[in-house]
């Protein structure tokens, strides 16, 4: 017990810190909650100490009901940095803000259950993983009190609940055909299982966590929240549950689906496929950065999605699908930073004469734009290239064209924001909120950092020795 | 050393970006200064590039050269080096960026960013060339776009946001169909490897059939957009006529070259059997943009996009040659060296002619307001120096013996003439056409009554960019062995 709580450690310091914060959060005055922000930075930071120190050792905690391995490790590092990023963001946003601390916890909860998800060895603590992870950004979304803010978490929890419930009998189907909820013992099970049960039961499964990823079909939701919530929330929720969905998604796929005769990888391809085409052609004609935005982070999920469905095709998988997911984060969360430094600038107009007023926000913005296509030497051009080279070699030809093709075709709206932010023109906006232009500016050349230094990154997250 | 080549001008630009408030002349001068320091060290570079000198290339043919590991999990590394197919190319690059520094000192719009704008364009153009791995190449190859994007997208003429959206997603498509094809010669590679040298030894195509094909496919479809040839050219025109003439120059003098240099670089090395299995369809491609170009040009009445489709036409040569050099094989060594070394001859000479030729047409811009060659006439008189420089790269331009084109020339017919007869005859009909749009340009821009008043001959600074560009033309053209013996023997081992 005690060792299986050691190997937890970072998700218990997330824990801990969210009762403490919220504890302190009661007593502290308000111009003082700024304390509960700073143990959640504490907490993260050591979080991900943690998470560094015990990199190497793979093993199950709770009698094996939870994977502490490489995957894991990595979700946890990109979660924990994108908390960071996300706290930063928000600092303008919420500083002595009469729910400041509340807002903290609500971070901290749904990013643990984001974590828990990607660890997740069985499917009840999958179900339970997944609610941690959804009911805190339901709170989070209406956290602004205004109308769109509301109606947006009124659209999510309703999504939300209905394909909880769907993913719920997906693992009751799962448990009575192949006669456990352990992963490892659904492996051994299923393969002699009725197939249609089966099958039903794995999309069952598979709708929640497409829901927490927001990829095709489960994507209603995104562009709403995304609009309706606050920018640092709609940053969070772009970007920290999708990171936990898509590796628990590769988990299952790997681990329990992986001798039965289901042709899950094409299943995940069409998935992929299909969301990728559908995010990019809705963003074509977005006039709002933050609806451009959100349909860009579903084109982006449906790359993702490619290095599950080569999940058992090629070794590079899995390397590959935890550099994208970790260069997603810090490219979208730079993007959202600019949205946050300009909450009053709601469409591509808005933008106007960014570059005279505020040049390196614009360079900042036109980084991260330009990374998110995918553009040498950013972090997600190491990420797509890993991808798209796995899905090459696991035989997704078809899946690689049409990603290109994408690809292509996400330059034209992503400069349709370039082009108004470097026009000449008078700046209409307000000033930039300190923290989230902090944000953007850091994580502007941490996207180049990290494509430049994807060897060393690939490495260690194919379970190589870490640098140093 | 090469690598402090490539790098010194975005490192510059990097400060100048960073230091506030620079006055323009500073600005200006500061990136003259780094352009001609690239021109001195690659001309150090040149005259130590002999064997038994320091910079004599190693056993595997590359001079300078560098390899660090990058991303050892995909085998890609931080290879480059230098040989006697790119250092000309290096070289050429070098000039044509002092050139269009000196150009543009009179700019006055925006400086700064049209400053490092160019130099990180002049880092990323010179890191292409120098490239020995896929995805390094590929790196600089796609960063090229995105530099151009913007020198169009922001101080292009009027139409210039949709010529460069048109440019950006054209070509872009283009760099990705190539990643795909590198990721394919990746994947059938074994070991798997980006690295060119590695690949070019493991020639790893060799029995794959269709596999082969569809990477060559995606290979030549990648570069042709580039280059670009007959029918994917499309971008061209309008990107030339909407960029400013430094980025004209720049685009037709280097940017163009990255497609042609893939081809003898990559493709042609990697992929030999293949090649030759499809050579007959690089051909006709190479065919049709000579003649397709040069006719289009002949039936323009705007002098810029003239000149871009002339560009087609010089670009289908090119094609042509290193098409024909796989039909004759191994059989005939000495034809084969001859169409390759011509091949590279005319990406020097183009580089040079043509960007001549584009800050010709922004001198004309600039004292005209138009490019409508109707609307000029008698220019002569009125501005002499700058009939004389445009009579001069006019003729470079159609081949006329004692420039550099005509050595070019010269050479791809002799070594095409073996291995692609046929075609070879189709495509001097190409060099009639030429000689006839541009004797016709000249007359009606030139000749004949002043049509309207035009002021302003070439400046001091003006004639001091275009000057030495035309002077090294003729150099090559009445002196070429400096630049063919530096060709000739990596032409040969290819």
């Amino acid at each position: 017990m005690i060792t299986s709580l050691l190997l937890v450690l970072p998700e218990l310091l997330l824990t801990g810190g969210a009762v403490f914060g919220l504890l302190l959060g009661s007593f502290l005055p308000r111009r003082r909650q700024w304390a509960v922000r700073a143990l959640a930075a504490l907490v993260c930071a050591a979080a991900l100490a943690a998470t560094v120190a015990g990199w190497h050792r793979t093993s199950t905690a709770f009698e094996g009901a939870y994977s502490v391995d490489v995957p894991l490790g990595a979700t946890r590092v990109v979660v924990l940095v994108s908390v960071l990023l996300v706290l930063c963001l928000a600092g303008t946003d919420i500083h002595g803000h009469r729910r400041e601390s509340e807002f903290v916890v609500l971070v901290l909860l749904g990013a643990l259950g984001a974590v828990l998800l990607s660890g997740a060895n069985d499917l009840l603590l999958l179900v339970a993983a997944y609610l941690l992870a959804s009911v805190p950004l339901y709170a989070l979304t209406a956290f602004g009190k205004d109308a769109p803010g509301t109606e947006a978490a009124l659209k999510y929890y309703l999504l939300g609940a209905l394909l909880g419930v769907t993913m719920l009998f997906g693992a009751l189907l799962l448990f009575g055909t192949g006669g456990a909820t352990a992963y490892p013992a659904l492996r051994e099970g299923l393969p002699g299982a009725p197939g249609a049960a089966v099958a039903v039961g794995v999309i069952a499964l598979f709708a929640g966590l497409l829901f927490k990823a927001g990829a095709v079909p489960a994507h209603f939701w995104v562009p709403d929240v995304t609009e309706g919530a606050r920018p640092p929330v709609a940053a969070l929720v772009t970007t920290i549950p999708k990171i936990g969905a898509v590796v628990a998604l590769y988990r299952i796929g790997t681990a329990v689906l992986a001798p039965t005769t289901l042709a899950w990888p094409l299943l995940v391809a069409i998935i992929a496929a299909a969301t990728m085409t559908l995010g990019n052609l809705a963003a074509f004609f977005q006039d709002n950065v933050r609806r451009l935005l959100a349909y860009s982070t579903i084109g982006q999920v449906g790359y993702v999605l490619m290095a599950v469905a080569a999940a058992t095709g090629s070794g590079l998988a899995l390397p590959s699908l935890l550099l994208y997911l970790g260069a997603y984060a810090v490219t979208n969360l730079g993007a959202f930073a600019v949205v946050c430094a300009f909450p009053a600038a709601r469409t591509l107009g808005d933008y106007t004469g960014l570059r005279r007023r505020h040049p390196w926000l614009a360079l900042s913005l036109v980084i991260v734009l330009l990374g998110l296509v995918g553009t040498p030497p950013t972090a997600v051009f190491a990420g797509k290239l890993t991808v798209f080279t796995a899905a090459l070699d696991a035989g997704f030809g078809w899946l690689v064209v049409l990603a290109v093709a994408n690809t292509v075709a996400s330059v034209f709206y992503y400069l349709r924001w370039i082009v108004p932010a470097l026009r000449s023109g008078p700046w209409a906006g307000e000033r930039p909120g300190r923290w989230a232009a902090a944000g953007a500016l850091t994580a502007a050349p941490a996207t180049i950092l990290i494509g430049v230094l994807a060897g060393p990154v690939l490495t260690v997250l194919d379970g190589g020795p870490l640098p140093g | 050393m090469l690598s402090l080549v490539v790098f010194l001008p975005v490192v510059v630009a990097v400060v100048l970006l960073a230091v506030p408030r620079v006055s323009d002349p500073v600005v200006r001068w500061t990136w003259i200064g780094t352009s001609a320091t690239e021109v001195a060290l690659l001309v150090g570079m040149w005259v130590a590039y002999s064997p038994g000198s320091p910079g004599s290339p190693g056993t595997s043919g590359f001079a300078y050269e560098e390899n660090q590991r990058w991303i050892p999990s995909v085998r890609a590394g931080y290879h480059v080096g230098v040989d006697g197919l790119s250092l000309p190319l290096v070289a050429l690059t070098a000039v044509l960026f002092l050139a269009c520094a000196i150009y543009s000192l009179r700019q006055t719009e925006r400086v700064r960013g049209f400053a490092t704008l160019f130099l990180f364009l002049e880092t990323v153009c010179l890191g292409v060339f120098v490239a020995l791995d896929l995805l390094l190449f590929f790196v600089f190859f796609d960063l090229s776009i995105v530099g151009m994007y913007f020198v169009i997208a922001g101080w292009g003429h009027r139409g210039a946001a949709r010529a460069a959206l048109k440019f950006f997603l054209y070509t872009f498509l283009g760099s990705l169909v190539l990643l795909l094809g590198f990721i394919g010669l990746y994947l059938a590679s074994s070991p798997h490897t980006f690295d060119i040298v590695e690949l070019v030894r493991q020639d790893p195509a060799a029995g794959k059939g269709a596999v082969a094909g569809l990477i060559l496919l995606a290979l030549v479809l990648g570069l042709a957009i580039k280059t670009p040839t007959v029918p994917v050219h499309t971008w061209l025109p309008p990107a030339h006529v909407e960029a400013p003439a430094a980025g004209s120059a720049i685009l037709a003098g280097v940017l163009l070259k990255m497609g042609t240099y893939g081809f003898v670089r990559i493709v042609l090395p990697v992929l030999p059997g293949t090649w030759r299995d499809y050579a007959p369809v690089i051909v006709i491609v190479g065919v049709l943009s000579v003649l397709y170009g040069a006719l289009v040009a002949l039936a323009q009445r705007d002098f810029k996009r003239m000149i871009a489709y002339t560009s087609v036409n010089h670009m289908g040569y090119i094609v042509l040659a290193v098409g024909a050099a796989a039909l004759v094989g191994q059989s005939d060594a000495q034809a084969r060296q001859l169409a390759i070394t011509g091949a590279v001859t005319q990406m020097v000479s183009h580089g040079l002619i043509t960007g001549a030729l584009f800050l010709l047409a922004g001198v004309l811009y600039q004292r005209g307001g138009t490019y409508d060659m109707g609307s000029y006439g008698g220019l002569a008189r009125q501005l002499p120096v700058f009939a004389g420089i445009t009579g001069l790269a006019a003729f470079a331009s159609l081949g006329l013996p004692g420039f550099s084109g005509f050595i070019a020339e010269f050479q791809i017919f002799t070594g095409s003439l073996r291995g692609a007869p046929v075609a070879t005859a189709i495509a001097l009909l190409g060099v009639l056409i030429t000689a006839a749009l541009f004797l016709r340009a000249y007359q009606r821009l030139f000749l004949g009554p002043p049509s309207r008043q035009v002021v302003g001959d070439l400046t001091v600074t003006e004639t001091a960019a275009i000057g030495p560009l035309m002077l090294l033309a003729v150099a090559i053209g009445l002196f070429p062995r400096f630049l063919l013996d530096v060709i000739e023997p990596a032409a040969g081992a290819l």
